[in-house]
């Protein structure tokens, strides 16, 4: 019964999505005010059916409702509460109900947040923002039904892959799913200025926040996914290029160039044409990553149970979608007019370098992952494209992304003096060489590139610090002083400055887990040792344990480091009920200066167990660097003068303009 | 308790995902870190975008020996790429080779930046020529001389 | 109306009818890289006893077409296409050789005993190194050769019903080409 009826909101969804479509377009193109007014009335009744559907399902999942196929196929009466929660979006069916619930809540939150946009705009923004859902809606309720029954009700389900089974996991894909769901709103924006004709300064000033949201979602999505994997796969990979993770990755890339080129046109009113073409194929791209991971056409151990005809829905819905944004790009962006000129050394230049880099990794991306497609289709040449290639292309790329960013932040607007800038990071940069100049000799004869990197790493973290202590004349004025000016920053500069120092953390721990990660393996019996870097490691016992759902086997091992201080770790290897798989639960010892990560393995022999042991130097510092990326951007977020929606916001910015710096 | 025991290692040696660990590696730790090396850039052929060296799948592992060994007889990792891909085509490599079906791929970024950095070079130009003002005629320079001594 | 304002449309377009392409490739069908190569030198133990059990030279038959067949008892594939060898096997002008793949000779013996042995010979491959000389990925998979020259690779069971529809004409198109 409750099956039925979040089927039957689903239509009812789809109704509210064909009406929000339809009136709000035509009322704003014959300005009939009444027609456009249906619009946000719509976007909640969209919202509200959508949630219905999404609480049925949940509701099927805790009880156990076994006749419902999706159910019956994820889940598992033994499973832990929290994971029959996660399990509704721990498959294909489950997953898109999420994906067009989001859809819902940011066409609802433009309703809410959007009252003071001009009532064309936003009209065309919720149809856009409709249309995009109805191709959902139907997608959902014509190949993909999470309500079907069984026939046959089995007596138990097939229980979710333990390898999801994780708190990482749980909410990666939510995140995961705003982060792209969000690049909608950025996308509609940019669709409705095409149709008006007209992008300026107040545009962008709407556009920013929506995408900064979807960014900081897309960020934090990106980084438990990562995290996952560091922590669940055990064997301390967090980034595997792996085709759903570019799928993830690339509108990242474009979201991070959109926010910073959207900078240009709210500060400087021109570079529009390039902004909304980004708008649009950064949500292209979240589009592309939802075909990747649904269709079969790469192979990824992401991917859900693929099928051709799934993917050949989907792939017509982006033909109509992207295809149809490109071809109103093309008739349409002519009329976009530059305004605000600027001089070749710039903040304008800077962003328009980072905008230009951030853009060729993201289709370096695209090109490397869609590559053994291509190559088959066209060439019938079976390749492989992985890690080895992305590394080192990407890298290449990073490196003057990096040089740009750290002289960009001291430039200023219109026209800046660059023999300036380079003079105030002399010291900056002395400091960063003398840094690379300490790993070279520590670590002599390892290669060139980690030298390169780490000087890098510091360089960029110490421009931004630099830049930060300039904004308040530290040393300049006294301390108190400055101290004041530090706390008088606006939270978008805060975003600012967190964002790229962020980024330097998470760059440097990168730098470091990527190129001195050290690996032993050994199969010990009880009471044998081994060890690892500095660290020595003693097998105390091994014992059997029974979680709720699954049994294990766990080992007590003393790890010793060369000071004599010593610690036990309790690594896990758990085999479930449901499923006859095991998963490693490694034991990690995390300090600022490394992991130590621990997994127990197969018994090998009678008495002998397989151990793998790795040192990761400094990954924490990726973590952080995350943590603090995103917290720069909900900082920004909560700047009075960029949140979402706040026309308002123009006067007080105006005013506040002189010197101080912008956000992101 | 030992049933217990018992029972979870039938049910682990069934499994692909339990880790592996490889109980013969070279004892000269520069060769080890060769092998390990040219590893990293094969394809585990039986999983899905995994190196070998990620892989517990028993081939992987049967083909990290097969690396160990060469590598141990002094083959180079040119001789040993070739071995692999004469057995399994390019498709064992995570890092395809730089030849003509593949050239897009190694030279398509170069190309982008180099068309991407035209257009920005242009963009940025063209804005910094608007920007600055039509320069002065010969007339208007000798006024502003004038002007200028006038006032020194 | 400028070119470059419809270039993302065109590249969209392109990668497009790549999809499409890309929607009817099965991507995780392994290529063969031994197509037309000389079959590789082994020789490896039979099932029983001690001497050959099969070797490369069994395979330079110019009368017949050699078809070698990976497989191991532990392999549930094995078993579905297991009818499918016994008709193979029958065929006119047609050698079935099989190689057991990493499965101890008792086992195997075991199960060619209860499923019945299709194979002219057998030769055992306990650690699995002639198979990766065979660029093999797993079991089954099954290698046509001619002359000594490997012709095509079947990889995954061969179901009864391909045997019609695929693999009979494939024999059949080796066997005339050495008529002509």
């Amino acid at each position: 019964m409750i099956a039925e009826l979040g089927h039957f909101f689903l239509v009812l969804a789809l109704g509210m999505a064909v009406i929000q479509a339809l009136f709000p377009m035509i009322g704003a193109a014959r300005r009939d005010g009444r027609m456009m007014a249906l619009g946000p009335p719509a976007a909640y009744g969209q919202f509200i059916f959508t949630v219905g559907a999404f609480l049925a399902l949940t509701y099927s999942y805790l009880q156990s409702d076994f006749s419902v196929a999706v159910v019956a196929h994820n889940s598992h009466s033994l499973k832990p509460l929290i994971y029959k929660i996660s399990g509704v979006w721990g498959n294909h069916e489950g997953s898109l109900l999420l994906w067009v619930m989001f859809l819902a809540l940011f066409g609802a939150m433009v309703a809410h947040f959007g009252r003071n946009l001009p009532k064309s705009l936003q009209a065309r923004v919720l149809s856009i923002q409709a249309l995009v859902g109805i191709g959902f809606f139907l997608f959902m309720l014509i190949t993909s039904n999470p309500f079907d029954r069984l026939p046959n009700v089995p007596f138990d389900g097939n229980g979710l892959n333990p390898l999801l089974q994780d708190p990482g996991l749980a909410f990666h894909p939510p995140f995961l799913y705003l982060g792209y769901v969000g690049l909608s709103v950025a996308f509609s924006f940019a669709i409705a200025a095409l149709i008006e004709g007209k992008v300026d300064p107040a545009w962008a000033r709407w556009v920013r926040p929506w995408t900064l949201l979807a960014w900081v979602f897309l960020t934090i999505g990106i980084v438990l996914g990562s995290w996952w994997a560091y922590y669940e796969l055990g064997w301390g990979g967090w980034w595997a290029w792996d085709p759903v993770e570019n799928a993830s990755f690339m509108p990242w890339l474009v979201a991070t160039a959109l926010l910073h080129s959207a900078i240009v046109v709210e500060k400087r009113d021109t570079l529009k044409s390039w902004t909304i073409l980004l708008a649009i194929i950064a949500f292209s791209f979240s589009l592309l990553g939802t075909f990747i991971v649904r269709s079969g056409v790469l192979t990824s151990v992401h991917a859900f149970a693929t099928d051709p005809e799934r993917g050949l829905f989907i792939l017509m819905f982006l033909a109509l979608v992207i295809g149809g944004s490109f071809l109103l790009f093309a008739l349409r962006s002519d009329r976009l007019q530059a305004g605000g000129l600027f001089a070749p050394a710039s903040r304008e230049s800077g962003l328009v370098i980072n905008n230009l880099f951030l853009s060729v990794a993201a289709a370096v991306v695209l090109y490397g992952t869609l590559h053994p497609l291509l190559s088959d289709a066209i060439l019938g040449i079976k390749s492989s494209v992985g890690a080895p290639f992305f590394n080192l292309v990407f890298g290449l790329l990073m490196i003057p992304l990096v040089i740009t960013m750290g002289f960009g932040v001291h430039l200023q607007w219109k026209r800046a003096r660059l023999k300036a800038v380079i003079g105030k990071l002399k010291m900056v940069t002395l400091l960063s060489l003398l840094a690379a100049l300490m790993v070279l000799y520590v670590t002599y004869g390892g290669g060139i590139m980690p030298v390169v990197w780490m000087g890098l790493g510091v360089w960029l973290l110490l421009s931004m610090l630099q830049e930060l202590a300039n904004r308040i004349k530290l040393f300049q004025v006294p301390l108190k002083n400055s101290f004041e000016r530090l706390l008088r920053q606006p939270r978008s500069s805060w975003g600012m400055s967190l964002g790229h120092l962020g980024f330097a953390i998470g760059l440097i721990g990168i730098v470091a887990t990527s190129y001195w990660s050290l690996e032993q393996q050994k199969v010990m019996p009880v009471g044998d040792s081994m060890t690892i870097g500095e660290f020595t490691l003693t097998l105390d016992d091994v014992v059997a344990v029974a979680g709720p759902n699954y049994t294990a086997v766990r080992g007590a091992i003393t790890v010793t480091d060369k000071n004599g201080n010593h610690y036990m770790a309790y690594p896990e290897s758990r085999t479930y009920v449901a499923s006859p798989m095991t998963t490693t639960e490694g034991a990690v010892r995390t300090t600022l200066s490394g992991d130590l990560f621990i997994v127990i393995g197969e018994m090998q022999g009678s008495d002998r167990w397989g151990m793998r042991v790795y040192y990761k130097p400094m990954q924490v510092w990726l973590w952080i660097g995350a943590t603090v990326m995103v917290l720069g951007g909900f900082i920004s977020l909560s700047d009075r003068r960029y949140r979402i929606g706040s026309p308002e916001g123009k006067k007080t910015a105006q005013k506040n303009k002189g010197k101080q710096a912008h956000a992101v | 308790m030992r049933f217990l025991l018992t029972l979870l290692f039938i049910g682990l040696s069934l499994n692909a995902f339990a880790i592996g660990v490889d109980l013969k590696k070279l004892p000269d730790p520069v060769m080890e870190a060769r092998a390990q090396h040219i590893m990293k850039e094969l394809r585990c052929l039986v999983c899905q975008n995994q190196s070998i060296i990620d892989s517990d799948a028993e081939l992987a592992g049967d083909l990290r020996a097969i690396v160990r060994e060469q590598v141990a007889m002094g083959k180079n990792h040119e001789q040993i790429i070739e071995f692999m891909t004469s057995r399994y085509g390019d498709w064992i490599l995570l890092k395809p080779p730089f030849k003509a079906s593949n050239a897009l791929l190694w030279l398509g970024p170069l190309f982008l930046l180099l068309i991407g950095g035209f257009l920005v070079f242009r963009t940025i130009r063209q804005s910094a020529n608007s920007a600055k003002a039509d320069p002065l005629s010969a007339e208007e320079e000798k006024r502003l001389k004038q002007i200028i001594e006038d006032r020194g | 109306m400028q070119f470059k304002r419809f270039l993302p449309l065109f590249i969209f377009a392109g990668l497009f009818v790549v999809f499409i392409i890309g929607l009817t490739l099965n991507p995780r069908e392994v290529p063969s890289a031994m197509i037309n190569k000389p079959v590789p030198e082994f020789s490896l133990p039979p099932l029983k006893g001690d001497g050959v059990g099969l070797s490369s030279a069994d395979l330079k038959d110019s009368e017949n077409i050699i078809i070698i067949n990976f497989f191991a008892s532990w392999c549930g594939p094995c078993r579905v296409e297991h009818p499918s060898l016994e008709i193979l096997g029958k065929m006119d002008g047609v050698k079935l050789f099989g190689i057991a793949y990493k499965d101890l000779p008792r086992n195997s013996i075991s199960f060619l005993k209860s499923l019945g042995n299709p194979y002219a010979k057998v030769g055992t491959d306990l650690k699995g190194r002639t198979a990766i000389d065979w660029g093999v990925t797993g079991t089954p998979e099954t290698f046509f050769i001619k002359n000594g020259i490997i012709r095509y690779q079947h990889i995954g069971p061969i179901y009864e019903s391909q045997i019609t529809e695929k693999i009979a004409p494939i024999i059949k198109e080796l066997k005339e080409e050495s008529g002509s």
